[in-house]
């Protein structure tokens, strides 16, 4: 029988977590509560004596300085409602998992099959609150009910019926328990191919339901199925495999698809591949015009791509987007998507230590007050959940979060963007081989290690290749446990220095199906048995074990002879480890459930089966409203909004949440400057701490740029990732970038009109990133795409902006010799590099004013190339004493922070600013807020003017005002008078308090 | 002579295992090892061969049923799989022999929950103390001036003048006693070795973000009696050279940073008292 165990906090002790609930439930429900009270519930379903079940009560379960515990009855007292919750059935329950195993070492006796421990929290309200208003906050704020289950009672009820009765969350296996496959009749209509894979969540087109329809007919793939006993209809283990192998999200079809573009002077261009024609095209032709200097070892081939440090070590970076997860819950959503990605960089070439994660999230206005479409989730519930779940997942992983963003447009209520990059670093070498280099022998086993399989993450790679909608299957989503990986990643890093596996690789989307997929591809088959792997409860499918996206699982290729120690080490770490079956040479992914085949594919037909897709696309530019500026005498206002804007404020109480000094290696941090509070550019950090070599990583984004033309939005954010960089001294002789495409659906079709503008937006984005990356010698080495980011209910359709983040990772040879933004002396000398013209189309300062305008910002790479150059030999002579690159908000907002950042007024002459563009264009609110690229405010001590001007030259260099000791930030106009005039505090305090309430 | 030897567990959430053992190296030991918990309960690596044990940072087991709390229980009732003892009992030996601990965060919490702190009256069992949710209600990355009780009997802290600059990075970090006789006495034998204070180091403060989590008394770190046995919440490791202070490229500062005195101080101690 199950018995809870509570534990409760005892009087007088400050409940914070209570708190906070109050707190939010003031805020966002705007409902009065007089307290809230909560305490930890541990139901407990194994055979226990009451003696072991009081000593997990008294030991591990409470904190006897704070807490008091019960067993099998109730604590609850004084208090008007009571709500309950836990975890719905199947969900990752951590707090579970752990108590379990703390009550098997309390017994010394593990648990047997069935038994388990769950936990729940209890809320305790205070107050007057309606039935309505307690529903409200169950759903609203305390539970997820996609992943959750809550009871309420009221004080009465509570009394009357002994409080909350133990509730076992257990998956049953079903009435049936039919394991067994199934066989999909696919001789049928049309209308019936396209309900099979709509009702299966296939996500596979009519034209792929009949490619399958065709491979089936094929009498010598039939005879060959006959041999293995196996019908002429495919299995329902194969369908699924083929939707997730074929799926958008694992197979990139867009991106693979034949592009037929017109642009807008009517010049037509079919394009093979995107992805060949301009990402792959960008690396081959970058290394080559890098030559004998080509620092890239690994790309595109592997989880992450892999560029030289030094001699002795490789580093590895991946970006990752996990934005339809967190669209439905949004902290395991994007916990799944921070854990998830740390299994790249480990997962990529022989394994790599993890050394950062960078973060970046679009979001709606937390502050929305609209009505929402149903089934979205609030942008303030996002943002919340989507903030835990990666301070969780990162925090508890141990990786430092060293830098990112938080992007705010009101289309990203349709889909939250949710970016999440991890670098790790290996040695150059192991074993005698290079560690990005990795190969499978046939024969070699397959192997699975960490968590157990269950029914979480079913059709997660195929959902993600649909729009959202209101029948978004729940299994899509799965919570994280960081600590699980970290104890599979402690195992395995020390396996990899024994030489104990050959290959590896990560379940991510598509699980086991994704990743011995690709494994197979490497040697030319497999044969694995499903019913070998460890599930979470019984009960699964053989469809279902074979794509399941439960966490937290690598897959390697082990050879015969170093299997016995393999398993042996993982045992002794806790870490478990099974044998799936073999890596073949046969041509054939052959899977078995025991004795029985359920799939066998042709590798050929699995990789190579599918004709690129037809995409057509349109490029007509859009024109938007000129943005009448009103000219003042004094923008000290328009400054102060902008400061305070959702894209420009300070993100300081989200980021002080997340570790980002932990390994020890932080050199440049995200805050700069006298307070700890100035926004830095880019993070330094030492991977190797007895030496100064740092990594240098930025990133760029700015979609607000691709309402008027997708090229410039993809050449500024290129430009700003790379001005970041550079501005806190990262080299250019060593620096990769990384795409991340979210983009709305560009595929014409019924729900999608204005498919070929779309795509031909994907195209010009695709056109930039060749020219920019090539003139700024910057070679990709990874990326990824996520294509269907929009929502659709039938009436209402969101489509986020086309958004690219880039990141870049590079070196600094002397970290000690980095440049932070914050201005360092009265009296330094105050330089502006780049030139300004009037580029405020999609600026912050036009959506101030309520504009979009046409006049987006051009990046000029070649100038912008060369003043790089010429600033990174200043930084390393080491005459710059700060540099800030100019971004959202241009000049003005920029000055402002490097002033308040470093306590030192600023004063500038806008008349001194190099301009580039017509004289009847110039003018004081286009020098305050253009948004020009390539711009970096610059302070250099007296004494070094002279050398830093040598180095820098006369192109678009102009010294424009110098460091006071008064507090303040002067602009001057053109014409002579002050048109910005305010005190750094009050500037400080514009740009801190938008959010440092949430 | 022999050689000074360090020891650094590692395992099921710990993370700062790295740069607490590069502190270790700077300190001055001659010998210091990353041990994975594994290899401690299957006996391969045994506590009696060192001289300092370093519990460090991490989420212990995600800090699911509160900080620190399951490996509290595990290293309570593990077994040694090739020695016929608990891994408890080389602890206790090893306090007996007049080794030296130090906890910092998420070891820290350990050692309160497990009753190594504040070890009166040679008790290294009895929980008497806690660290529970910062005040706040959220983790938090900042830096902190920790004022140093130059009266405490620590070991680590010796020849530290007024206080040192730290990061502190958790989430549970606020001290708590469990009676005002606990705490009378940790402040009167003056284990309260670091307390939360302003820049200047001159007094306690409750003030956020000063004192990030609202600890008791602005306590940041205890010491036991012995003053070999110490926790604190900040990270001393996280500072030993320049480069990793919030303000370097503004401040004139030493080459090492304010943290590695500690690692010194445990340096010095072994290699006079412990062989």
């Amino acid at each position: 029988m199950p018995i809870r165990i509570e534990a409760a906090l005892k009087d007088g002790v400050r409940d914070a977590r209570g708190e906070r609930i109050k707190r939010e439930i003031e805020h966002f429900l705007h409902l009065q509560v007089e307290e809230v009270r909560t305490m930890d519930v541990y139901t407990v379903d194994a055979a226990l004596s009451r003696q072991e079940l009081e000593q997990a009560a008294a030991g591990p379960f409470s904190d006897p300085v704070i807490q008091e515990w019960s067993v099998d009855r109730p604590l609850a007292a004084g208090f008007d409602v009571a709500v309950e919750v836990g975890f719905r059935p199947g969900v990752t329950d951590n707090v579970g998992r752990t108590a379990r195993e703390a009550v098997e070492y309390l017994t010394g006796r593990p648990f047997v099959d069935g038994e388990g421990v769950y936990y729940s929290v209890q809320y305790l309200f205070k107050g007057a609150l309606s039935v309505s208003e307690v529903e409200k906050i169950a759903t609203g704020l305390l539970c997820n009910t996609l992943i959750q289950r809550y009871s309420i009672m009221s004080a009465p009820e509570f009394v009357a019926r002994r409080g909350f009765p133990a509730m076992v969350p257990r998956v049953d296996a079903g009435t049936s328990g039919d394991t067994t496959m199934r066989e999909i009749d696919l001789e049928v209509s049309d209308d019936e191919l396209m309900r099979i894979s709509k009702d299966g969540v296939l996500a596979l087109t009519l034209e792929e339901m009949r490619i399958i329809q065709a491979h089936y007919r094929d009498p010598q793939v039939v005879a060959e199925r006959q041999k293995m006993g196996l019908g002429a209809k495919p299995t329902d283990v194969e369908l699924e495999c083929l939707a997730q192998t074929w799926s958008e999200h694992c197979k990139h079809k867009i991106f693979a698809g034949t592009v037929h573009y017109e642009d807008e002077n009517g010049n037509k261009q079919e394009i093979k591949s995107l992805f060949k024609s301009f990402i792959q095209a960008t690396t081959k032709d970058v290394r080559q015009k890098l030559g004998a200097k080509d620092f890239c070892l690994s790309v595109f081939k592997d989880n992450a791509g892999v560029i030289r440090f030094n001699d002795q070590h490789s580093l590895v970076f991946k970006v990752e987007t996990h934005n339809s997860p967190s669209a439905l819950d949004p902290y395991g959503g994007a916990l799944t998507g921070i854990v998830g990605v740390n299994r790249d960089p480990f997962g990529t070439g022989k394994g790599a230590r993890l050394i950062f994660n960078t973060d970046v999230f679009c979001f709606a206005d937390p502050f929305y007050e609209k009505p929402l479409p149903s089934r979205l989730l609030h942008p303030r519930r996002i943002y919340e959940g989507v903030v835990e779940g990666v301070e969780h997942g990162g925090n508890k992983s141990g990786i430092p979060t060293v830098n990112g963003s938080l992007v705010f447009d009101e289309r990203f209520c349709g889909k939250p963007l949710v970016f999440c990059g991890t670098a790790g670093i290996m040695p150059a070498m192991i074993g005698g081989e290079p560690s990005h280099e990795k190969s499978i022998k046939p024969g070699d086993l397959i192997v699975m290690t960490g968590g157990r399989i269950g029914k979480d993450g079913i059709h997660g790679a195929t959902f993600s290749s649909e729009e959202l909608n209101e029948n978004s299957p729940v299994t899509a989503v799965q919570i994280g446990d960081p600590i699980t990986q970290k104890r599979m990643f402690d195992f395995l890093i020390r396996a990899r220095d024994k030489g104990l596996y050959r290959f590896i690789t990560d379940n991510g989307a598509g699980g086991l199906s994704s990743s011995i997929g690709e494994m197979a591809g490497e040697c030319g088959g497999c044969r694995m048995d499903l019913s070998r792997a460890p599930l979470k409860y019984p009960g699964l499918n053989p469809w279902e074990i074979l794509i399941s996206e439960a966490q937290e699982r690598m897959s390697l290729a082990v050879p015969p002879d170093r299997i016995d120690e393999f398993l042996a080490m993982s045992k002794r770490f806790g870490v478990e480890a099974t044998v799936l079956g073999e890596f073949t040479d046969s041509g054939v992914f052959h899977i078995l459930y025991g004795e029985q085949t359920v799939a066998w594919l042709p590798m050929e037909f699995m990789h190579e089966g599918l004709p690129p897709m037809q995409l057509p696309a349109k490029w007509t530019p859009p024109t938007h409203a000129e943005p009448v500026i009103e000219v003042k005498g004094d923008y000290t206002d328009d400054l102060k909004q902008l400061l305070a804007a959702l894209n420009i404020c300070s993100k300081e109480s989200v980021v002080r949440r997340y570790d980002h000094e932990v390994q020890g290696g932080s050199v440049v941090k995200p805050f700069s400057g006298v307070a700890n509070d100035g926004p830095s550019d880019a993070a330094v950090v030492r991977p190797i701490l007895d030496s100064f070599e740092g990594v240098v990583t930025a990133h760029g984004i700015c979609p607000r740029y691709s309402d008027i033309d997708t090229y410039h939005m993809t050449a500024n954010a290129i430009d700003e990732a790379m001005r970041n960089y550079v501005a806190v001294g990262g080299s250019l002789d060593l620096v990769a970038g990384l795409d991340n495409f979210c983009w709305c659906d560009p595929v014409l079709s019924d729900k999608t009109p204005d498919g070929p503008y779309k795509m031909a937006q994907l195209v010009r984005s695709n056109q930039a990133l060749y020219d920019v990356c090539l003139a700024y010698n910057l070679p990709l080495i990874s990326g990824k795409d996520s294509m269907k980011n929009d929502f659709y209910d039938g009436s209402t359709k969101i489509s986020i902006p086309p958004t690219l983040l880039f990141s870049v990772i590079g070196k600094i040879e002397d970290a000690r010799k980095a440049v932070t933004m914050d201005v360092k002396r009265p009296g330094d000398l105050v330089y502006l590099l780049g030139c300004t013209a009037n580029e405020l189309g999609g600026s912050e300062y036009a959506a101030l004013k309520g504009y979009v305008g046409n006049r987006v910002p051009k990046v000029d790479v070649a100038s912008a190339y060369g003043r790089y150059q010429a600033y990174h030999r200043a930084v390393m002579e080491g005459l710059v004493a700060s540099c800030h690159d100019l971004s959202d908000g241009g000049l003005a907002v920029a000055a402002a922070e490097s002033a308040f950042a470093g306590g030192l007024g600023i004063s500038i002459d806008l008349s001194r600013v190099a301009w580039k563009g017509g004289e009847e264009e110039w003018s004081d609110w286009a020098l305050l807020f253009s948004e020009s690229a390539s711009r970096l405010l610059v302070t250099v001590r007296r004494e070094n003017a002279e050398a830093f001007e040598a180095i820098m030259g006369d192109d678009c260099c102009a010294r424009v005002g110098v460091v006071t000791e008064e507090p303040r930030l002067l602009m001057e106009a053109i014409e002579g008078n002050t048109v910005i005039r305010a005190g750094l505090a009050e500037l400080k305090e514009a740009w801190q308090s938008t959010l440092r309430e949430l | 002579m022999t050689k000074t030897r360090a020891i650094v567990i590692t395992g099921n959430g710990t993370n700062c295992e790295m740069e607490a053992a590069h502190a270790c190296r700077l300190g001055g030991f001659d010998e210091t090892i990353i041990a994975h918990i594994a290899e401690l309960l299957s006996g391969e690596i045994r506590l009696d061969d060192f001289h300092f044990l370093n519990l460090t940072g991490g989420f212990l087991d995600g800090d699911d049923l509160g900080s620190a709390k399951a490996q509290a229980n595990r290293l309570r009732y593990a077994r040694v799989d090739e020695l016929e003892e608990h891994l408890l009992e080389q602890l206790l030996r090893f306090i007996n022999d007049g080794k030296l601990i130090l906890g910092v965060c998420n070891g820290f919490q350990l050692m309160v929950k497990m009753g190594m702190l504040p070890g009166f009256d040679g008790d290294y069992l009895a929980q008497r103390t806690t660290l529970t949710f910062n005040d706040c209600g959220r983790f938090q990355d900042r830096w902190t001036y920790l004022k140093v009780d130059p009266a405490s009997p620590s070991v680590f802290t010796k020849g530290i003048e007024k206080g040192i600059y730290l990061p502190m990075r958790h989430g549970e970090g606020k001290f708590l006693c469990d009676s005002a006789a606990t705490l009378e006495r940790i402040e009167q034998e003056h284990l309260a070795v670091f307390k939360y204070s302003g820049s200047d180091y001159a007094a306690p403060t409750m003030e956020f973000p000063l004192n990030p989590n609202g600890a008791q008394n602005a306590i940041a770190g205890i010491c036991d009696p012995s003053g070999r046995i110490m926790g604190l919440m900040p990270h001393p490791e996280a500072f030993v050279h320049y480069t990793q202070h919030p303000r370097w490229t503004r401040e004139q500062l030493p080459e090492e940073g304010d943290g590695l005195i500690l690692f010194r101080n445990a340096a010095g101690y072994a290699r006079k008292n412990l062989k």
